[in-house]
Protein backbone atom coordinates (compact mmCIF):
# COMPACT_ATOMS: atom_id res chain seq x y z
CA UNK A 1 0.00 0.00 0.00
CA UNK A 2 2.69 2.66 0.72
CA UNK A 3 4.82 1.11 -1.81
CA UNK A 4 7.32 4.21 -3.09
CA UNK A 5 8.59 3.63 -6.22
CA UNK A 6 11.60 5.62 -7.26
CA UNK A 7 12.01 7.15 -10.46
CA UNK A 8 13.85 9.48 -12.94
CA UNK A 9 12.29 12.54 -14.35
CA UNK A 10 12.89 12.11 -18.45
CA UNK A 11 10.58 14.68 -19.42
CA UNK A 12 7.81 17.55 -18.29
CA UNK A 13 4.88 18.39 -19.42
CA UNK A 14 4.91 20.86 -22.04
CA UNK A 15 1.93 22.86 -21.01
CA UNK A 16 0.78 24.08 -17.74
CA UNK A 17 -0.16 20.97 -15.80
CA UNK A 18 2.38 19.32 -14.01
CA UNK A 19 3.24 16.38 -14.79
CA UNK A 20 6.35 14.63 -15.97
CA UNK A 21 6.90 11.26 -17.54
CA UNK A 22 8.82 9.20 -14.99
CA UNK A 23 11.13 6.00 -15.85
CA UNK A 24 10.72 3.34 -14.08
CA UNK A 25 13.50 1.05 -14.91
CA UNK A 26 12.53 0.97 -18.63
CA UNK A 27 9.15 1.22 -17.98
CA UNK A 28 7.83 5.53 -18.87
CA UNK A 29 4.35 6.64 -17.07
CA UNK A 30 3.04 9.77 -16.78
CA UNK A 31 3.41 11.55 -13.30
CA UNK A 32 2.04 14.00 -11.16
CA UNK A 33 5.00 16.32 -9.91
CA UNK A 34 3.10 18.74 -7.91
CA UNK A 35 4.23 17.58 -4.75
CA UNK A 36 7.96 17.87 -5.95
CA UNK A 37 7.22 21.34 -7.43
CA UNK A 38 8.74 23.89 -4.95
CA UNK A 39 11.93 21.46 -5.04
CA UNK A 40 12.45 22.56 -8.35
CA UNK A 41 12.11 18.73 -10.05
CA UNK A 42 13.21 18.50 -13.32
CA UNK A 43 14.60 16.20 -16.01
CA UNK A 44 17.59 13.84 -14.67
CA UNK A 45 16.28 14.36 -11.73
CA UNK A 46 15.24 10.74 -9.62
CA UNK A 47 11.77 11.26 -7.30
CA UNK A 48 9.89 8.62 -4.74
CA UNK A 49 6.63 8.03 -6.59
CA UNK A 50 2.96 6.86 -4.86
CA UNK A 51 0.12 6.07 -6.01
CA UNK A 52 1.28 8.28 -9.55
CA UNK A 53 2.06 10.90 -7.82
CA UNK A 54 5.58 12.22 -7.03
CA UNK A 55 6.21 12.63 -3.14
CA UNK A 56 9.81 13.59 -2.67
CA UNK A 57 13.25 14.43 -4.90
CA UNK A 58 16.05 12.25 -3.68
CA UNK A 59 19.26 11.61 -4.84
CA UNK A 60 20.48 8.58 -7.47
CA UNK A 61 22.20 6.82 -4.61
CA UNK A 62 19.36 7.01 -2.31
CA UNK A 63 16.66 5.92 -5.67
CA UNK A 64 19.11 2.85 -6.33
CA UNK A 65 18.95 1.86 -2.99
CA UNK A 66 15.16 1.86 -2.57
CA UNK A 67 14.65 -0.51 -5.59
CA UNK A 68 17.19 -3.07 -4.36
CA UNK A 69 14.97 -2.83 -1.21
CA UNK A 70 11.74 -3.09 -3.27
CA UNK A 71 13.20 -6.22 -4.39
CA UNK A 72 14.64 -7.51 -1.41
CA UNK A 73 11.14 -7.02 0.07
CA UNK A 74 9.65 -9.18 -3.12
CA UNK A 75 7.91 -5.85 -3.88
CA UNK A 76 9.67 -5.09 -7.08
CA UNK A 77 6.95 -6.84 -9.04
CA UNK A 78 3.95 -5.25 -7.06
CA UNK A 79 6.06 -1.99 -7.88
CA UNK A 80 5.96 -2.27 -11.64
CA UNK A 81 2.59 -4.37 -11.41
CA UNK A 82 1.80 -0.55 -9.98
CA UNK A 83 3.67 1.77 -12.33
CA UNK A 84 2.28 0.19 -15.25
CA UNK A 85 -1.28 0.49 -13.97
CA UNK A 86 -0.55 4.53 -14.26
CA UNK A 87 -2.96 5.52 -16.94
CA UNK A 88 -5.60 2.76 -17.39
CA UNK A 89 -8.55 3.54 -16.82
CA UNK A 90 -10.54 0.89 -18.19
CA UNK A 91 -9.86 -3.51 -18.41
CA UNK A 92 -6.72 -3.98 -20.33
CA UNK A 93 -5.25 -6.16 -18.24
CA UNK A 94 -3.62 -7.80 -21.05
CA UNK A 95 -2.16 -5.07 -23.60
CA UNK A 96 0.69 -4.33 -20.83
CA UNK A 97 1.84 -7.67 -19.75
CA UNK A 98 4.32 -7.83 -21.93
CA UNK A 99 6.38 -4.93 -20.21
CA UNK A 100 6.52 -6.89 -16.64
CA UNK A 101 9.21 -8.51 -18.54
CA UNK A 102 10.91 -5.12 -17.81
CA UNK A 103 11.56 -6.63 -14.25
CA UNK A 104 14.79 -8.06 -15.76
CA UNK A 105 16.47 -4.65 -16.19
CA UNK A 106 16.35 -4.08 -12.42
CA UNK A 107 19.27 -2.46 -11.51
CA UNK A 108 22.41 -4.48 -9.55
CA UNK A 109 23.97 -2.59 -7.56
CA UNK A 110 24.63 1.02 -6.43
CA UNK A 111 26.86 3.54 -9.21
CA UNK A 112 29.72 3.52 -7.38
CA UNK A 113 29.71 0.52 -5.61
CA UNK B 1 21.35 -15.02 10.83
CA UNK B 2 20.63 -17.09 8.24
CA UNK B 3 19.55 -14.27 5.68
CA UNK B 4 22.46 -11.63 7.12
CA UNK B 5 24.52 -12.73 3.65
CA UNK B 6 21.77 -11.90 1.59
CA UNK B 7 22.01 -8.09 2.89
CA UNK B 8 23.86 -4.99 1.14
CA UNK B 9 27.03 -4.66 3.47
CA UNK B 10 26.39 -7.74 5.74
CA UNK B 11 29.08 -6.52 8.14
CA UNK B 12 27.77 -3.68 8.70
CA UNK B 13 24.72 -5.17 9.75
CA UNK B 14 26.92 -7.58 11.76
CA UNK B 15 28.46 -4.64 13.71
CA UNK B 16 24.91 -3.46 14.46
CA UNK B 17 23.60 -5.88 15.61
CA UNK B 18 26.49 -6.29 18.07
CA UNK B 19 26.04 -2.90 19.21
CA UNK B 20 21.99 -3.65 19.56
CA UNK B 21 23.42 -6.53 21.95
CA UNK B 22 25.87 -4.55 23.64
CA UNK B 23 23.51 -1.43 24.38
CA UNK B 24 20.59 -4.09 25.40
CA UNK B 25 20.30 -4.00 29.25
CA UNK B 26 19.78 -8.11 30.49
CA UNK B 27 17.69 -6.78 33.10
CA UNK B 28 14.95 -4.54 30.93
CA UNK B 29 12.47 -5.62 28.91
CA UNK B 30 12.19 -3.47 25.88
CA UNK B 31 9.21 -2.85 23.74
CA UNK B 32 9.42 -1.07 20.46
CA UNK B 33 6.62 -0.43 18.62
CA UNK B 34 7.27 0.06 14.66
CA UNK B 35 3.80 2.10 13.57
CA UNK B 36 4.33 1.55 9.58
CA UNK B 37 3.15 -1.91 7.97
CA UNK B 38 5.97 -1.38 6.06
CA UNK B 39 8.63 -1.92 8.34
CA UNK B 40 6.02 -5.02 9.88
CA UNK B 41 6.39 -6.26 6.54
CA UNK B 42 10.14 -5.81 6.05
CA UNK B 43 11.01 -7.02 9.86
CA UNK B 44 9.19 -10.49 9.07
CA UNK B 45 10.58 -10.81 5.69
CA UNK B 46 14.36 -10.03 6.65
CA UNK B 47 13.77 -12.07 9.98
CA UNK B 48 15.13 -9.27 12.02
CA UNK B 49 13.88 -10.61 15.33
CA UNK B 50 16.69 -13.30 15.22
CA UNK B 51 19.05 -10.82 15.36
CA UNK B 52 17.80 -8.80 18.20
CA UNK B 53 18.29 -10.25 22.27
CA UNK B 54 15.37 -11.78 23.77
CA UNK B 55 14.43 -8.63 25.79
CA UNK B 56 13.72 -6.61 22.71
CA UNK B 57 10.02 -6.95 21.54
CA UNK B 58 8.57 -5.52 18.45
CA UNK B 59 5.25 -4.68 18.69
CA UNK B 60 3.44 -4.26 15.35
CA UNK B 61 1.45 -1.20 15.27
CA UNK B 62 -1.66 -0.06 13.18
CA UNK B 63 0.00 1.46 10.07
CA UNK B 64 -1.75 -0.35 7.24
CA UNK B 65 -4.61 1.00 5.76
CA UNK B 66 -6.62 -1.73 4.97
CA UNK B 67 -5.81 -3.64 7.86
CA UNK B 68 -7.24 -0.86 10.41
CA UNK B 69 -10.51 -0.16 7.99
CA UNK B 70 -13.45 -1.25 10.05
CA UNK B 71 -16.06 -3.83 8.26
CA UNK B 72 -18.88 -1.09 8.05
CA UNK B 73 -17.18 1.45 5.93
CA UNK B 74 -16.59 -1.36 3.51
CA UNK B 75 -19.93 -2.23 3.30
CA UNK B 76 -21.21 1.18 2.91
CA UNK B 77 -18.88 1.59 0.08
CA UNK B 78 -20.06 -1.37 -1.80
CA UNK B 79 -23.73 -0.36 -1.27
CA UNK B 80 -22.69 2.48 -3.01
CA UNK B 81 -21.38 0.63 -5.52
CA UNK B 82 -24.42 -1.60 -6.16
CA UNK B 83 -26.47 1.72 -7.97
CA UNK B 84 -25.95 0.58 -11.34
CA UNK B 85 -24.51 3.63 -12.59
CA UNK B 86 -21.84 3.59 -9.85
CA UNK B 87 -18.41 2.16 -11.24
CA UNK B 88 -16.39 1.73 -7.85
CA UNK B 89 -12.78 2.03 -8.01
CA UNK B 90 -10.00 1.43 -5.64
CA UNK B 91 -6.38 0.29 -5.27
CA UNK B 92 -6.00 -3.51 -5.48
CA UNK B 93 -4.97 -3.73 -1.46
CA UNK B 94 -8.62 -3.43 -1.27
CA UNK B 95 -10.12 -6.22 -3.43
CA UNK B 96 -9.67 -8.92 -1.22
CA UNK B 97 -10.92 -7.00 1.90
CA UNK B 98 -13.64 -8.76 3.62
CA UNK B 99 -16.90 -6.98 4.24
CA UNK B 100 -20.16 -8.12 5.91
CA UNK B 101 -21.52 -9.72 2.76
CA UNK B 102 -18.29 -10.38 0.80
CA UNK B 103 -15.33 -8.74 0.02
CA UNK B 104 -15.12 -5.96 -3.41
CA UNK B 105 -13.71 -8.86 -5.57
CA UNK B 106 -16.37 -11.07 -4.40
CA UNK B 107 -19.09 -8.44 -5.42
CA UNK B 108 -17.13 -7.83 -8.76
CA UNK B 109 -17.93 -11.72 -9.30
CA UNK B 110 -21.60 -10.84 -8.46
CA UNK B 111 -21.65 -8.12 -11.45
CA UNK B 112 -21.26 -5.15 -9.37
CA UNK B 113 -19.04 -2.62 -11.71
CA UNK B 114 -15.39 -2.33 -9.61
CA UNK B 115 -12.40 -1.53 -11.12
CA UNK B 116 -8.85 -1.28 -9.81
CA UNK B 117 -6.98 1.79 -10.44
CA UNK B 118 -3.60 2.43 -9.26
CA UNK B 119 -3.94 6.23 -8.74
CA UNK B 120 -6.84 8.42 -8.06
CA UNK B 121 -6.00 10.37 -10.90
CA UNK B 122 -6.74 7.52 -13.13
CA UNK B 123 -10.39 7.20 -11.30
CA UNK B 124 -10.97 10.67 -12.53
CA UNK B 125 -9.75 9.95 -16.21
CA UNK B 126 -12.42 6.57 -15.90
CA UNK B 127 -15.04 9.95 -15.28
CA UNK B 128 -14.50 12.11 -17.97
CA UNK B 129 -14.07 9.02 -20.37
CA UNK B 130 -17.43 7.60 -18.73
CA UNK B 131 -20.15 10.83 -18.60
CA UNK B 132 -22.81 8.56 -18.32
CA UNK B 133 -21.81 6.84 -15.03
CA UNK B 134 -20.75 8.23 -11.51
CA UNK B 135 -17.17 7.06 -10.94
CA UNK B 136 -17.07 6.80 -6.75
CA UNK B 137 -12.97 6.22 -5.70
CA UNK B 138 -12.71 4.35 -2.61
CA UNK B 139 -9.71 6.57 -1.04
CA UNK B 140 -7.76 4.79 1.58
CA UNK B 141 -4.65 5.71 3.14
CA UNK B 142 -2.57 7.51 5.74
CA UNK B 143 -0.66 10.92 5.13
CA UNK B 144 1.13 9.09 2.27
CA UNK B 145 -1.69 9.07 0.26
CA UNK B 146 -4.37 11.42 1.05
CA UNK B 147 -1.78 14.16 -0.77
CA UNK B 148 -3.25 12.22 -3.98
CA UNK B 149 -6.26 12.08 -3.27
CA UNK B 150 -6.70 15.26 -2.29
CA UNK B 151 -5.21 16.81 -5.45
CA UNK B 152 -7.44 14.67 -7.70
CA UNK B 153 -10.44 15.84 -6.27
CA UNK B 154 -8.72 19.70 -6.50
CA UNK B 155 -8.64 19.10 -10.64
CA UNK B 156 -12.07 17.31 -10.64
CA UNK B 157 -13.45 21.07 -9.33
CA UNK B 158 -11.18 22.81 -11.76
CA UNK B 159 -12.33 20.77 -14.70
CA UNK B 160 -16.25 20.92 -13.24
CA UNK B 161 -16.51 17.40 -13.59
CA UNK B 162 -19.77 16.50 -11.76
CA UNK B 163 -19.53 12.56 -12.25
CA UNK B 164 -16.77 11.74 -9.63
CA UNK B 165 -16.70 11.35 -6.08
CA UNK B 166 -15.07 10.12 -3.37
CA UNK B 167 -15.21 7.50 -0.27
CA UNK B 168 -13.02 9.21 2.16
CA UNK B 169 -11.59 6.57 4.57
CA UNK B 170 -8.14 8.83 4.83
CA UNK B 171 -6.72 8.39 8.53
CA UNK B 172 -4.39 10.01 10.39
CA UNK B 173 -1.16 8.51 12.03
CA UNK B 174 -0.83 10.44 15.43
CA UNK B 175 -4.06 10.45 17.24
CA UNK B 176 -3.29 6.23 16.34
CA UNK B 177 -0.07 6.50 18.54
CA UNK B 178 -1.74 8.86 20.89
CA UNK B 179 -4.27 5.58 21.24
CA UNK B 180 -2.12 3.66 21.71
CA UNK B 181 0.00 5.17 24.53
CA UNK B 182 -2.82 5.97 26.22
CA UNK B 183 -4.67 1.92 26.02
CA UNK B 184 -4.47 0.34 29.34
CA UNK B 185 -3.00 -2.45 27.97
CA UNK B 186 -0.21 -1.05 26.07
CA UNK B 187 3.42 -0.52 27.68
CA UNK B 188 5.69 0.97 24.65
CA UNK B 189 9.23 2.09 25.47
CA UNK B 190 9.47 4.01 21.73
CA UNK B 191 8.14 3.97 18.43
CA UNK B 192 9.93 3.27 15.17
CA UNK B 193 8.39 6.14 13.34
CA UNK B 194 6.92 5.74 9.95
CA UNK B 195 9.09 6.35 7.05
CA UNK B 196 6.91 7.83 3.99
CA UNK B 197 3.76 8.75 6.35
CA UNK B 198 6.86 11.30 7.43
CA UNK B 199 7.63 12.33 4.15
CA UNK B 200 4.51 14.07 4.32
CA UNK B 201 4.48 15.62 7.85
CA UNK B 202 7.91 15.63 8.57
CA UNK B 203 8.89 14.64 11.94
CA UNK B 204 7.27 17.59 13.90
CA UNK B 205 3.79 15.99 14.56
CA UNK B 206 6.05 13.21 16.51
CA UNK B 207 7.51 15.86 18.98
CA UNK B 208 4.72 15.85 21.75
CA UNK B 209 5.20 11.90 21.99
CA UNK B 210 8.85 13.18 23.06
CA UNK B 211 8.21 15.97 25.17
CA UNK B 212 4.78 14.76 26.91
CA UNK B 213 5.00 10.98 27.18
CA UNK B 214 8.58 10.91 26.97
CA UNK B 215 8.94 7.63 24.61
CA UNK B 216 11.86 7.76 21.74
CA UNK B 217 10.52 8.48 18.13
CA UNK B 218 12.96 7.56 15.20
CA UNK B 219 12.27 8.17 11.97
CA UNK B 220 13.18 5.19 10.07
CA UNK B 221 13.85 4.22 6.56
CA UNK B 222 12.84 0.73 5.54
CA UNK B 223 15.97 -1.70 4.87
CA UNK B 224 17.64 -4.35 7.50
CA UNK B 225 20.34 -1.82 8.55
CA UNK B 226 18.07 1.50 8.44
CA UNK B 227 15.56 -0.58 10.88
CA UNK B 228 18.45 -1.88 12.45
CA UNK B 229 20.06 1.38 13.00
CA UNK B 230 17.03 3.38 14.47
CA UNK B 231 16.75 -0.01 17.27
CA UNK B 232 20.27 1.18 17.80
CA UNK B 233 19.40 5.49 18.35
CA UNK B 234 16.56 4.34 20.43
CA UNK B 235 18.24 2.08 22.74
CA UNK B 236 21.07 4.85 23.04
CA UNK B 237 18.14 7.58 23.87
CA UNK B 238 16.28 4.87 26.51
CA UNK B 239 19.78 4.34 28.19
CA UNK B 240 20.68 7.79 28.32
CA UNK B 241 16.70 8.44 29.90
CA UNK B 242 16.23 10.74 26.98
CA UNK B 243 13.39 10.61 25.09
CA UNK B 244 14.11 12.92 21.73
CA UNK B 245 12.50 12.58 17.88
CA UNK B 246 15.21 11.51 15.65
CA UNK B 247 14.90 11.18 11.88
CA UNK B 248 17.30 7.84 10.79
CA UNK B 249 16.04 8.04 7.40
CA UNK B 250 17.15 11.82 6.02
CA UNK B 251 18.33 10.59 2.62
CA UNK B 252 14.45 10.61 1.96
CA UNK B 253 12.41 12.44 5.23
CA UNK B 254 12.75 15.93 5.36
CA UNK B 255 12.23 17.40 9.06
CA UNK B 256 9.49 19.41 8.04
CA UNK B 257 7.55 17.59 5.65
CA UNK B 258 6.17 18.23 2.27
CA UNK B 259 4.59 21.80 2.67
CA UNK B 260 2.88 21.26 -0.52
CA UNK B 261 1.25 18.12 0.43
CA UNK B 262 -0.12 19.19 3.59
CA UNK B 263 -1.46 22.52 1.74
CA UNK B 264 -3.33 19.92 -0.22
CA UNK B 265 -4.73 17.50 2.10
CA UNK B 266 -5.71 20.76 4.22
CA UNK B 267 -7.36 22.57 0.90
CA UNK B 268 -9.84 19.51 1.23
CA UNK B 269 -10.06 17.85 4.04
CA UNK B 270 -10.82 18.39 7.56
CA UNK B 271 -10.47 16.01 10.81
CA UNK B 272 -13.75 13.83 11.34
CA UNK B 273 -14.67 14.44 15.29
CA UNK B 274 -14.08 10.59 15.58
CA UNK B 275 -13.52 7.75 13.20
CA UNK B 276 -13.82 4.12 13.82
CA UNK B 277 -10.94 2.21 13.79
CA UNK B 278 -10.71 -1.47 13.54
CA UNK B 279 -9.39 -3.62 16.63
CA UNK B 280 -9.06 -0.08 18.11
CA UNK B 281 -12.37 1.70 18.66
CA UNK B 282 -13.29 5.31 18.27
CA UNK B 283 -10.15 7.56 17.86
CA UNK B 284 -11.32 11.46 18.27
CA UNK B 285 -9.95 13.44 14.80
CA UNK B 286 -8.04 10.55 13.66
CA UNK B 287 -9.36 10.33 10.25
CA UNK B 288 -10.07 12.96 7.33
CA UNK B 289 -13.50 14.05 6.09
CA UNK B 290 -14.07 16.34 2.49
CA UNK B 291 -14.87 19.55 3.56
CA UNK B 292 -17.84 21.88 2.67
CA UNK B 293 -16.22 23.47 -0.20
CA UNK B 294 -15.78 19.92 -1.93
CA UNK B 295 -19.06 18.56 -0.90
CA UNK B 296 -20.51 17.64 -4.47
CA UNK B 297 -17.73 15.48 -4.93
CA UNK B 298 -17.95 14.02 -1.59
CA UNK B 299 -19.66 10.28 -2.35
CA UNK B 300 -20.84 10.40 1.57
CA UNK B 301 -22.75 13.39 0.81
CA UNK B 302 -23.94 12.15 -2.36
CA UNK B 303 -25.20 8.81 -1.61
CA UNK B 304 -26.79 8.02 1.52
CA UNK B 305 -25.04 5.28 3.90
CA UNK B 306 -26.22 3.60 6.50
CA UNK B 307 -22.97 3.97 8.36
CA UNK B 308 -23.60 1.18 10.38
CA UNK B 309 -20.81 -0.11 12.80
CA UNK B 310 -20.46 -3.89 12.14
CA UNK B 311 -18.59 -5.79 14.68
CA UNK B 312 -15.69 -8.50 13.17
CA UNK B 313 -16.21 -12.56 12.93
CA UNK B 314 -16.22 -13.19 17.09
CA UNK B 315 -13.76 -16.17 16.55
CA UNK B 316 -11.52 -13.49 15.12
CA UNK B 317 -8.86 -11.41 17.31
CA UNK B 318 -7.87 -8.66 15.20
CA UNK B 319 -8.22 -5.97 17.60
CA UNK B 320 -5.65 -7.46 19.68
CA UNK B 321 -3.66 -8.14 17.24
CA UNK B 322 -3.50 -4.69 16.19
CA UNK B 323 -3.20 -3.26 19.51
CA UNK B 324 0.14 -5.73 19.89
CA UNK B 325 -1.67 -7.12 22.67
CA UNK B 326 -1.66 -10.53 21.07
CA UNK B 327 1.09 -11.88 18.39
CA UNK B 328 -0.36 -12.88 15.02
CA UNK B 329 0.03 -16.87 15.35
CA UNK B 330 -1.41 -16.40 19.29
CA UNK B 331 -5.01 -15.42 17.34
CA UNK B 332 -6.94 -18.52 17.34
CA UNK B 333 -7.58 -18.35 13.32
CA UNK B 334 -4.43 -17.41 12.46
CA UNK B 335 -2.75 -20.23 9.65
CA UNK B 336 -5.89 -21.89 10.14
CA UNK B 337 -9.43 -20.26 8.68
CA UNK B 338 -7.81 -17.24 8.40
CA UNK B 339 -4.92 -17.26 5.29
CA UNK B 340 -3.69 -15.22 3.14
CA UNK B 341 -5.60 -16.92 0.37
CA UNK B 342 -8.97 -16.79 2.51
CA UNK B 343 -8.64 -13.88 4.67
CA UNK B 344 -11.47 -13.60 7.54
CA UNK B 345 -9.48 -10.44 8.88
CA UNK B 346 -8.09 -7.45 7.24
CA UNK B 347 -4.32 -7.81 8.70
CA UNK B 348 -4.16 -11.70 6.35
CA UNK B 349 -4.96 -9.23 3.02
CA UNK B 350 -2.27 -6.56 2.68
CA UNK B 351 1.28 -7.82 2.63
CA UNK B 352 1.97 -4.70 5.48
CA UNK B 353 -0.98 -6.88 7.51
CA UNK B 354 1.17 -8.49 10.65
CA UNK B 355 -0.75 -11.83 10.59
CA UNK B 356 0.13 -11.70 6.41
CA UNK B 357 3.49 -10.87 7.32
CA UNK B 358 3.82 -13.43 9.93
CA UNK B 359 2.22 -16.35 8.20
CA UNK B 360 4.33 -16.01 4.51
CA UNK B 361 7.47 -15.57 6.22
CA UNK B 362 7.58 -17.28 9.78
CA UNK B 363 5.94 -20.45 8.69
CA UNK B 364 8.29 -20.57 5.83
CA UNK B 365 11.18 -20.38 8.27
CA UNK B 366 9.51 -22.50 10.79
CA UNK B 367 8.94 -25.05 7.98
CA UNK B 368 13.08 -24.62 6.87
CA UNK B 369 14.19 -25.16 10.27
CA UNK B 370 12.56 -27.76 11.06
CA UNK B 371 13.61 -29.56 7.78
CA UNK B 372 16.96 -29.15 8.99
CA UNK B 373 17.82 -26.62 5.68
Amino acid sequence: MCLAIPGKIVELSAGPEPWAIVDVVGLRRRVDISLVAEEGAGPGDWVLVHVGFAMSKISETAAIEQMQMLEMLGEAASALEEVQGYGRTEHQTDTHQADIHQADAWPAGPPDS
Amino acid sequence: MKFVDEFRDPELITRTAAEIRRLADPQRLYRLMEVCGGHTHAIYRFGLKDLLPENIELVHGPGCPVCVLPMGRIDDGLAIASDPNVIFTAFGDMMRVPGAHGSPLQHKARGVDIRIVYSPADALKMAQANPSRHVMFFAIGFETTAPSTALTLMRARALGLRNFSIFSNHVTIIPAMRAILDSPDMRIDAFIGPGHVSTVIGCRPYEWIAANEHKPVVVSGFEPLDILQSIVMILRQLNEGCAEVENQYRRVVPWEGNRAALKAIDEVFKLRSYFEWRGMGFISQSALAVRESYAEWDAEQIFPTSGLRVTDPKAAQCGEVLKGVLKPSQCKLFGKECTPEMPVGALMVSSEGACAACYTYERRRHYLVSAGA
